[in-house]
Order: structure tokens, then C-alpha cells, then sequence
């Protein structure tokens, strides 16, 4: 079998070809029909940007962006600040022997559904859950403190998540780092803040720019976890999206709000963008 | 701006909907054969427990798709080919609404046991349209104060002003449906919940925001149901033996009142699909559902409970009590009916809900 001439050229097509099929089938043209439909009103049809400007227009839907944008910020901040240390340790600190182990107990979550692990969180967090019945117990509060239902929930449940997301690439990007960097930038004088700062943390910037954008567009996507840890006391974007669905049917605003969405992760994609390339620069 | 005429961009918008569903379908179809009988449902008629005895008596596969809220479900059927479906749950005050679109067929009242239901939740006003009928209910409740008596006074769970006052603050719960809490805001102000206007949206929307700044949470059937159960909560604003009654045997204390105000009446129809290409199977469901056993099951469902439309339900003495069946004509003589919006106020309903969900 050879590449080259005809044949050679038909093959590779060949072969991609069920791949662009389903990207065609499954992608591009449900994204297609889906901008269409963000274009059309929702009673009587036809053309409208009603849709689009309804986010714009009304206070409680545009604060639901502005709360999708906070939640991610400090979920992405948080986990990235946690997980850092907890992939150093596990590249630097725990014996190789060891690693295989401690990061199989690191993905442990991902073991469980996502939504049992949600109402796992609910449960922990509740008036009567294992937190407030502690500090209650020792006497630290008086009363039960209000964990559940509120957007400290909501993050805790996304960074108990997003941490072990972030480890595994961060610790992967620590692993393939050369020891010799650290060696002569020794050689030169740099102390170990100095070469951690310098040297370590830029070399695995893209471990965390790509933690962090799969951070970024799982949490400012996700419906469950604060459908079930907030109590509806702020809304975010996915649960305004299956509100339209849910309630009205109103398929062009729900289309709406979420090419929307998009548009703000492909925005988030753009600024990771140097970051997210497969070859380190 | 928006324009009406059918143009281009709607044509290729039906067009590419049409490729998408198709191909769905195909990817759905592999379980279903030719004589199944397909039913859009709510969860309470997912339960083995009700579709078994139907299934094994009439040879018969009954799939099932669940939704939530008559516009979801009708926009399953926009999305659908005429004749996917046979049967379809619908909140009987929505019955008119698949009527308008043409999707209903006139139900045989002979063939029914119309002369076994509760006068007050025939609703013909909805059911009936121009002399036909063409829903019947099968299950019915109140969307009123689910409470827990051993946290709170039964006898402040008699008004609606409770729920509004400081005594019971951050220990309510609200259920997350717009139209029954709506009408329980519109009771509450002294207002009829089927003469609701635009003009009383300030006045509703002023109490809605009382309501949250009381709440703890806002939750949907199982999240405020849970909060309920588990002391998180003491005190449901939407919440009736839908909830409570399921939840009996493990917890005795939970218990519904049906305050001096009223409550809100829901009640959900079964209805029959015009394109069905099983109608006879169809009929023989509905007629199933209706019987005096089909009503015990579905009145017990394992999703939720609710007091069965049919008088000769086939409930035990111990399931009748905790529906509190045998009080049922005084709490329908209190009881209004869902408010039913046009598709404006309606708009405007939901919008005002996720401005109180908003509420800080």
C-alpha cells in the first residue's frame, strides 16, 4: 500500500471521513439550526433579535451572565490555587512507586455521578449536615450556619471537582518538565522561589491555562450542580436556558442564550489560546 | 422587531429541525415497534407499578417520554411527526391549548367514567371545547403549605399571611413552578386566580418578593422535597399532598392545610392524539388509568401522589386517610383553579418569576 498518487491521496479522506461526517451530523448542523432558531420569534415566527436582545434588555437575565461569570472566575481561581500545590506535591513529593495510587485516590470523584455527588455535597452542607453539626458540637456556633443553598455551595461542589481536573494536568505537565531546567537555573544563582517563579511556573503555564479552560467551559456550562447546591436563590446561564425550554417550549430564547454562551467561551478560548497549543512553544 | 411572514429563513430553519429530529428519531427508534403505544407523560405514569398490569393484560409495550410543563410537552409534539404519539398528560386547564393546535381527539363519554369523578375537577370549562370533549382528569391536589407539625403551629399554617411575616423566616421553602405560587400570591392579596390580569402583576410580584426574602430556597419537586424531609426546611409554599403523602410512612410529621384564603386546585388530564395510529389502544390506556385499580396506582405513584379524579378508586383505608380523602369536598369548596394566561401574561408571569428567583 503506498501514499502517493491517487489512491494515496483518497485514503487519508477516506479515513477521515466518518469523523467529519459526525461532526457534520451531530455539530454543525444541529449549531446551524440552532442559529436559526435564535432568530426566530418564538410566537407567530418568523425573523427577530429579539431574542439576543432580551439578555441585554432585562435586568434578571443579565445578571444570570454576570453570575455564570463570577461563579467560574472564582471556581477556575480556586481550584487552579489548590490544585497547583497538590500536583507539586504529588510530582515532587510522593515517590514514583507511590504516584500511580495517590492519583488514582486524586480522580476518585470522577468515580461517582456527578449528580449523587452533588446531593452528597447538599447533604454535608445541610443545617443538619456533618459540617454544622460539628462546629455546632464543639461548640464553635450556636446556631447552624447556612452552607446549603447559597452559591458557597455551589463552588465548593464545582472546586471539589474542578481541583482534580486541574491536578491531573498540572501534575502532567510537571512530570514531562526536564530536571535540568531547575538544574542550571541553580548553576545560575537563582534560589528556589526565584526558579519556581522564573522558570517552573512559566514552563507549566500550559498545564494551567488548559486546566483552567476546561475549568472555564465545564463550570460556566454546567446546570446540575447549581441547580441542586444553590436553591435557585441566583440563577446562572444553563438554568435560564432550561427554563425556557422547560416552561415555555421557547426554543429560539433558549437557542439564543446559548449561542450566546458560546460566544463567551469561544472569547475564553481565544485569550487561552497560546496556552492550548499541543507542542509546548 | 419581528416579522410574521413565512420567509426563507424559517423555511430553512424547519428544514435543518426536520434533518436533526430525523435523525434522532432514527437513533430513538430501535426499541419501539408498530403496535406500542407511545405516551408523553409526567413521572407519575413512569411507575412499573402502574404500567405493568396494562402492559401484561393487552400485549402491549407502553413507551413513555417524561416532561415538564405543558409548553415543553407541546414543543415534543411540534417536534414529532403526526402519529408519534397516542396519549399525552396535559394539565387540564392547558387541554384547549392542544385543542387550538389540532392535535386532540374527542374522547367517547360513554366509554368513560365520567359519572365516578369529583363534580368540582371535571373542569369542563377546559376539557370541553366547542361540545366535545377532549380530556379527562385523572389525578388531581392542591398546591398549598406543606409543613412539618412538629416544627411549626398547625394553626399558623390556616393563613397565607404566615408565610409572609417574620415568625417562620429562613425556614421556608418555595416549590419552583411559576403558576401555582402565583396563584397562592394572588389568594394571598385577595385576588381570584382565574381573573388575574396584567394589572395585578405589581401587586403579585411585591408579594412573590415577600415570599423569597422568607425562603430559604426555591426548589423543584425533589430538591423541595428533600429540604422538607430533612428539617432543612419546615414549611413548603407550593406543597400538598403531593408531597407529604408520599412521604407519610417515614415521616409522619409532614401534613398539608388548606389555609382561610384557599389554596390552588391542580389537576392533570389525559388526552388523546387526532394522528394516533393506535386509537383503540389509546382508548383501552385511558379507560385502564380511569378504573378504580389503574386510579389507586396512579393516585400512589412512586414519583408523586395525588388524590385520584375517580370516587371508586381502589385506595386502602390507610392510603385514603393520608390523602385525607373523606375531607376532600371541603377542601375543594376552598380549592381555585391554576390561574391560565394567555400566552402574554404568561410571558410576563415568567418573567416576573425569574425576577424573584433574581431577588437577593
Amino acid at each position: 500500500m503506498t501514499f502517493t498518487g491517487h489512491n494515496g491521496r483518497a485514503l487519508p479522506w477516506a479515513l477521515v471521513t466518518p469523523a467529519l461526517a459526525w461532526t457534520l451530523l451531530f455539530f454543525v448542523l444541529p449549531f446551524i439550526a440552532m442559529g436559526l432558531s435564535s432568530l426566530t420569534a418564538h410566537e407567530g415566527g418568523g425573523f427577530t433579535l429579539a431574542n439576543y436582545s432580551q439578555l441585554f434588555t432585562d435586568p434578571s437575565y443579565w445578571r444570570a451572565m454576570v453570575n455564570s461569570l463570577e461563579v467560574t472566575a472564582i471556581v477556575t481561581v480556586i481550584s487552579i490555587l489548590l490544585a497547583y500545590p497538590f500536583a507539586w506535591v504529588l510530582a515532587e513529593m510522593v515517590p514514583e512507586r507511590w504516584q500511580r495510587l495517590a492519583l488514582m485516590l486524586a480522580v476518585l470523584p470522577f468515580w461517582t455521578s456527578y449528580v449523587v455527588r452533588s446531593y452528597s455535597w447538599l447533604l454535608v452542607l445541610a443545617q443538619n449536615g456533618v459540617i454544622n453539626r460539628t462546629l455546632t458540637g464543639i461548640g464553635l456556633i450556636a446556631e447552624p450556619l447556612q452552607l446549603a443553598n447559597t452559591r458557597f455551595a455551589t463552588v465548593t461542589g464545582f472546586v471539589h471537582f474542578f481541583v482534580m481536573l486541574l491536578t491531573l494536568t498540572i501534575f502532567a505537565n510537571l512530570k514531562q518538565l526536564s530536571p535540568s531546567y531547575r538544574k542550571a537555573a541553580a548553576d545560575l544563582g537563582a534560589g528556589p522561589v526565584r526558579t519556581f517563579l522564573h522558570v517552573v511556573l512559566p514552563l507549566t503555564l500550559p498545564g494551567i491555562m488548559v486546566g483552567a479552560f476546561l475549568t472555564f467551559v465545564l463550570c460556566i456550562g454546567d446546570y446540575i450542580t447549581p441547580q441542586i447546591l444553590d436553591g435557585n436563590n441566583e440563577l446562572v446561564m444553563p438554568q435560564l436556558v432550561m427554563m425556557q425550554i422547560g416552561r415555555r417550549g421557547d426554543f429560539p430564547l433558549a437557542s439564543a442564550l446559548s449561542i450566546i454562551l458560546m460566544a463567551v467561551v469561544t472569547v475564553a478560548y481565544l485569550a487561552c489560546a497560546r496556552w492550548l497549543k499541543i507542542e509546548r512553544a | 422587531m419581528t416579522v410574521n411572514a413565512r420567509n426563507p429563513l424559517s423555511t430553512l430553519k424547519s428544514h435543518l429541525a426536520a434533518a436533526c429530529a430525523s435523525a434522532a428519531l432514527l437513533l430513538a427508534a430501535g426499541g419501539a415497534e408498530a403496535g406500542d403505544l407511545n405516551a408523553l407523560i409526567w413521572c407519575d405514569h413512569s411507575d412499573p407499578a402502574l404500567l405493568q398490569p396494562f402492559e401484561e393484560a393487552n400485549n402491549v409495550k407502553v413507551n413513555v417520554k417524561e416532561f415538564e410543563g405543558t409548553g415543553a410537552g407541546l414543543a415534543i409534539v411540534d417536534q414529532s411527526q403526526p402519529g408519534d404519539w397516542d396519549v399525552m398528560v396535559i394539565d387540564s386547564i392547558d387541554v384547549p391549548r392542544g385543542v387550538e393546535k389540532g392535535l386532540f381527539e374527542p374522547l367517547p363519554e360513554d366509554k368513560l367514567p365520567f359519572a365516578d369523578l369529583f363534580p368540582e375537577v371535571k373542569m369542563d370549562k377546559s376539557t370541553v371545547v366547542d361540545g366535545k370533549r377532549y380530556g379527562i382528569t385523572e389525578k388531581f391536589g392542591y398546591n398549598t403549605i406543606g409543613y412539618n407539625k412538629t416544627k411549626v403551629d398547625p394553626a399558623d399554617m390556616q393563613s397565607l399571611a404566615s408565610l409572609t411575616g417574620d415568625k417562620y423566616k429562613g425556614k421556608i421553602a418555595i416549590y419552583d413552578y411559576y403558576l401555582p405560587v402565583i396563584g397562592m400570591a394572588a389568594l394571598a392579596i385577595g385576588k381570584k386566580t382565574a381573573e388575574l390580569t396584567e394589572a395585578d402583576l405589581p401587586a403579585l410580584k411585591e408579594e412573590l418578593l415577600k415570599m423569597k426574602a422568607n425562603a430559604k430556597l426555591v426548589g423543584e419537586v425533589t430538591a423541595s422535597q428533600t429540604a422538607l424531609a430533612t428539617g432543612e426546611v419546615d414549611i413548603l409554599v407550593g406543597g400538598g399532598e403531593w408531597v407529604t403523602a408520599g412521604l407519610a410512612k417515614e415521616n409522619p410529621a409532614l401534613d398539608f392545610s388548606i389555609p382561610k384564603e384557599g389554596a390552588v386546585l391542580w389537576s392533570q388530564s389525559l388526552a388523546m392524539f387526532k394522528d394516533s395510529k393506535n386509537k383503540d389502544m389509546a382508548l383501552k390506556f385511558i379507560q385502564y388509568i380511569m378504573s378504580p385499580e389503574g386510579q389507586a396506582r396512579l393516585a400512589t405513584s412512586a414519583c408523586y401522589w395525588g388524590m385520584p379524579a375517580n370516587k371508586t378508586a381502589a385506595l386502602s383505608d390507610e392510603q385514603k386517610k393520608i390523602l385525607r380523602f373523606d375531607e376532600q369536598p371541603g377542601f375543594l369548596a376552598r380549592a381555585q383553579a391554576y390561574p391560565a394566561p394567555n400566552a402574554d401574561l404568561d410571558k410576563k408571569m415568567q418573567d416576573m418569576w425569574t425576577e424573584m428567583l433574581q431577588a437577593q
